[in-house]
This record gives C-alpha cells, structure tokens and sequence, in this order.
C-alpha cells in the first residue's frame, strides 16, 4: 500500500449539530490539493451522507465518537474513513440497495446511493455490535488540469 | 435560517436556506406542514436558491411533504437548485412526482411582509 502525503485524523461526538463540522472539516483539509468546487462539493456530499449513518442508525439510541482518518496521496487521490463503533449493520446488500431504509418516514434511504455516486469507490465494512467503516475514495484532478 | 413562507391563495411557497441537513432539515420539516394543514396549499413550491449544501435529507424533506400534499391532491414544484443540490436531487427521481425550475423564486413578497 502506498503512503499518503499528508494525513488527518479526527474524533469528535456523534452529535447531529456535528454534522456540519465534520464535512467542512474534511474540506478543509483537502483544499490544499486545490480541487475544483464540485470535487469539494462531491466530497462534502459523500462525508455528510456517512456521518448521518453513524449518528441515525449506528448511534440510534446513545451518542458514540465518530472517527475519520483523511488520507491524501500524491497522485491526488483522497481516501476517507469514517468509522463507528455502535451496532453495525446486519446485511449490507440491502442497507446498500436505494431506497431501502430502517430510519423511518423522513429519510429517503438513498446516504449509500449518494456516498456512491459522490465517490469513485465505496467500502463498507461492518460488525453487528461492533460498529462500521465506510471507506471513500476520491481522485482529485484539481484546477491546473 | 428558519425557512420563510409566502401564503399567495392557493400557492404556499417555502424559501429554504443555509445547509440541509439530518440537523436542520426537521425545523423546515415542520414550518412547512404546518402550512400545509393550515393553508392546504394547491401548489407547493419548496424554494433551494439560498441553500447553501444539501444532503439526501433533502430529498427526504422534499418527498415527506410530496406525500403530505399528495393526500389531498396538492402539486409540487422545486425551483432554485444548485449545481450540487440537483445532483443530489437527481439520485431520488423526484422529477417524476415534482416540477423542478432551475429559476430561483421571486422573494419580492417576501421582503414585503
């Protein structure tokens, strides 16, 4: 595996007022390989769709800590974890498939359709009661090309 | 920002802004339904020009009160999306149950009230 360049690593509540932080936090650190606004956008996109899986679904009855490691490589690509430690997910097929949704009236059950479609590639990878990572990776082409 | 609404007969529109959320999405949730008892509009525009990010709980806020209306037979209309909300507007097919004009809502009532 190749070394990233640069690397940050965050833990903070599973707060939904958190929500915001967190996305823009990931943001912030990758401006410096000088994305285009929709690469940012993208990303920001796909970080809040993971983040509101951990505290809607993984923390639904407690308040857990969230944790994402950024890694940005020199070829310009990102690879975000977002990792929970709350109850992990039973079948991923169908968390996976759109639509489908445990989260009640209000939630469209597209977060995996949207962290899939916003990334290049998509990793889940959970343990009942344990928790889950959702990996993202995200090429950056950036402004100079 | 709280989400303001225009009551004009018939037609409620929303203005939503800032960033939709899991976070903010249920206060604009509930300013519009209870427009929607109160007024129970024909046409719901829900109005995106000063939303700054959307998450897929847009598209759960946009469809929740499509089933709201629905009910009764009320129309929707989405105007003023950005780039990004309308990439992630796309992913839920809501052009099939919703009206979306790229144009952003006249906020000229608005500013007379």
């Amino acid at each position: 595996m190749k070394k990233p360049i640069n690397e940050l690593k965050m833990q903070f509540s599973g707060k939904s007022v958190n929500e915001s932080f967190a996305r823009a936090a990931v943001c912030a650190f990758i401006i410096q390989l000088d994305p285009t606004v929709e690469e940012i956008n993208d990303i920001k996109t796909a970080v809040s769709e993971a983040v509101t899986n951990c505290i809607v679904h993984a923390y639904s009855d407690s308040i857990g800590k969230i944790y994402i490691t950024v890694s940005l490589f020199e070829n310009g690509e990102v690879k975000i974890k977002i990792r929970d430690t709350g109850k992990g997910i039973e079948d991923i097929k169908k968390a996976r498939e759109p639509l489908f949704t445990t989260g009640g009236s209000d939630r469209a059950g597209l977060g995996f359709s949207v962290m899939e479609t916003f990334s290049d590639k998509m990793y889940v990878r959970s343990t009942p009661l344990k928790g889950t990572t959702v990996t993202l990776i995200k090429r950056i082409e950036g402004k100079k090309k | 920002m709280p989400t303001k609404v225009i009551c004009n007969g018939e037609n409620v529109t929303a203005f939503l802004s800032g960033e939709i959320d899991h976070h903010n999405a249920p206060a604009a949730r509930a300013i519009i339904d209870t427009y929607i008892q109160k007024a129970r509009p024909k046409t719901l525009t829900i109005d995106f020009g000063a939303v700054s990010f959307m998450d897929s709980s847009g598209i759960g806020l946009v469809m929740g009160r499509f089933k709201n209306i629905a009910d009764y037979g009320g129309k929707m209309e989405i105007t003023g999306l950005s780039p990004q909300a309308f990439k992630v507007m796309k992913l839920s097919g809501i052009e099939k149950i919703a009206r979306i004009h790229k144009k952003r809502e006249e906020e000229k009532n608005e500013k007379a009230d």
